[in-house]
């Protein structure tokens, strides 16, 4: 039960049907946000075993999201929602989008990290597991905003989101640096390029389900664009 | 930045949006029936050339106001009405108004359609004769066979024009019953749910019609459809214990209501 739906319908399987979406939806954000999560660990502690099951479990993330389209289908096509009902359903569609992308990157991370077992731990594993963390943080927060129908929490993160492109592109630096200066670390620095871009990445889907939340709860759009710094692309 | 999701109720006053042409204008419009309050100080400006929607639970006074339109509520002993209802900025509760050539300005479709016990042709032809419209035979024949084609009917009857209007399907007397309100060239056509005794595929053809006459003519219809005023409007008035709690575009209704009673109505929360 969210408080995004607020009196009950008169017809109550209706009710129950949404309360129900906004439950699968929040229980796919669980997963997503546990696969993030043992997708860093497995590389802060380089585990494989437990980057093997991140992979693995990314499979339930892509059932759910099917499992809830489908019911997001049968809602539009037998229910007619309109209004704030209407914004829940699509709404749910969106946001089980970027939690399935979410999914994928979390695996992408969890995949290289056998990889990365295999050349000597670099000082930059330390850099690229608080980036992580910091995006977990804001994961974790617009899916805690979902629940409770708090917009002002999901426009901090959104907000937030330049701390995590700061992050990215001062790694991006200083892996570009040590990759010039020292050739072995071409091979771990790459991955490790790669999982920052990944969680870069998870970052700005994050922000996406933001911009959802504040139109599922107002019926308004979020300012299109958020003030942005330079893209790495952009620097040397 | 405001987050607030409940803003406080819609103002008073409901005006059309900006660069419409005004055709029907209320201001404190009230109307009681003998003690009960049906209508409590309506404030719309409703534009021409679109379909405006009145929406609302049964006995919120939709249909009260509609009537106020076309002085049908001078038929009602008990009905009293109160302040202002203009149309182009003419007075309909006027003493220098006819109510009877008010109602060919304005015509009315109810929920039954109500043919009269004549042929197909007379129902039609019946208007423009006692308004004197038509000079001659031919003429008469001509406003019944293009009131007849803008109603959508022509094909299906032309070949039994004398036949009784009563033989005709329900959506075809409905039609019928459009293209009798049409024939006497009327400004504003009201209709009090004009589909809920029709099937989908009627149905269809009746909102397939009001959305081309929408060209010529202010209409206003009163259901209990939501999805009927989401397909047909343009802009939409929601209706609750007598008082008009919000008017707008039937898009912003719809998708984001400013009221909660809106809100709660529209996605089946009336408790």
């Amino acid at each position: 039960m969210t408080n995004q739906v607020k009196a009950p319908h008169i017809v109550k399987a209706f009710s129950e049907e949404l309360e129900q979406l906004s439950a699968d939806v929040a229980a796919m954000g669980g997963l997503a946000e546990s696969l993030v999560s043992d997708a860093l660990q497995a590389a802060a502690t380089r585990d494989g075993d437990l980057a093997a099951e991140v992979v693995a479990r990314d499979a339930q993330v892509d059932a759910m999201q099917r499992d809830i389209e489908k019911k997001i289908i049968r809602l539009l096509a037998l229910r007619h929602p309109i209004a704030q009902d209407l914004r829940v359903c699509i709404a749910a569609l969106k946001i089980v989008t970027d939690l399935e992308r979410v999914g994928d990157l979390a695996k992408s991370i969890a995949r290289r990290v056998p990889t990365l077992n295999d050349s000597e731990p670099t000082a930059f594993a330390a850099s690229v597991d608080r980036m992580g963390k910091l995006v977990l943080s804001h994961i974790h927060e617009v899916l805690d905003a979902y629940v409770t129908g708090e917009t002002a929490r999901a426009v901090a993160v959104w907000e937030r989101d330049d701390d995590v492109d700061e992050h990215y592109n001062a790694l991006f630096r200083e892996l570009v640096r040590a990759m010039r200066d020292d050739h072995a670390m071409i091979g771990p620095g790459a991955h490790l390029l790669f999982i920052a871009k990944n969680l870069e990445r998870i970052g700005d889907h994050a922000t996406n389900i933001a911009e959802v939340i504040h139109y599922l709860v107002t019926g308004s759009e979020l300012a299109s664009e958020r003030p942005r710094g330079p893209r790495p692309e952009q620097t040397v | 930045m405001a987050y607030d999701t409940n803003p406080a109720p819609s103002t008073v006053y409901h005006p059309a949006p900006p660069g419409m042409q005004i055709k029907v204008a209320a201001r404190d419009l009230s109307v009681t029936y003998g003690d009960a309050l049906a209508l409590d100080r309506v404030q719309i400006d409703i534009p021409d050339r679109s379909v405006t929607a009145c929406i609302g639970p049964s006995g919120c006074g939709k249909s009260t106001f509609l009537r106020c339109i076309n002085r049908m509520n001078d038929t009602i002993d008990t009905a009293r009405v109160r302040g202002s209802i203009k149309i182009d900025g003419e007075e309909v509760n006027d003493r220098s108004i006819d109510p009877v050539l008010l109602r060919a300005r304005v015509g009315m479709v109810f929920q039954k359609p109500n043919p009269f016990p004549k042929t197909i042709f007379e129902n039609v032809a019946y208007g423009p004769r006692i308004h004197g419209l038509a000079a001659n035979k031919d003429e008469l024949a001509a406003i019944v066979e293009t009131s007849l084609t803008k109603a959508g009917l022509w094909k299906e009857v032309a070949d039994r024009l004398h036949q009784p209007g009563t033989s005709l399907s329900g959506g075809q007397q409905q039609r019928l019953v459009i293209a009798r309100a049409i024939a006497v060239n009327p400004e504003v056509i009201l209709m009090d749910e004009p589909c809920s005794a029709l099937d989908p595929i009627a149905t269809a053809r009746i909102e397939e019609l009001i959305d081309e006459l929408r060209e010529n003519y202010a209409l206003i219809i009163v259901t209990h459809s939501m999805a009927q005023a989401a397909r047909v409007s343009q802009m939409t008035a929601f209706f609750h214990l007598g008082a008009l709690v919000e008017y707008g575009p039937t898009e912003e209704i719809f998708t984001n209501p400013r009221d909660q009673r809106t809100q709660d109505y529209i996605t089946g929360r009336f408790g």
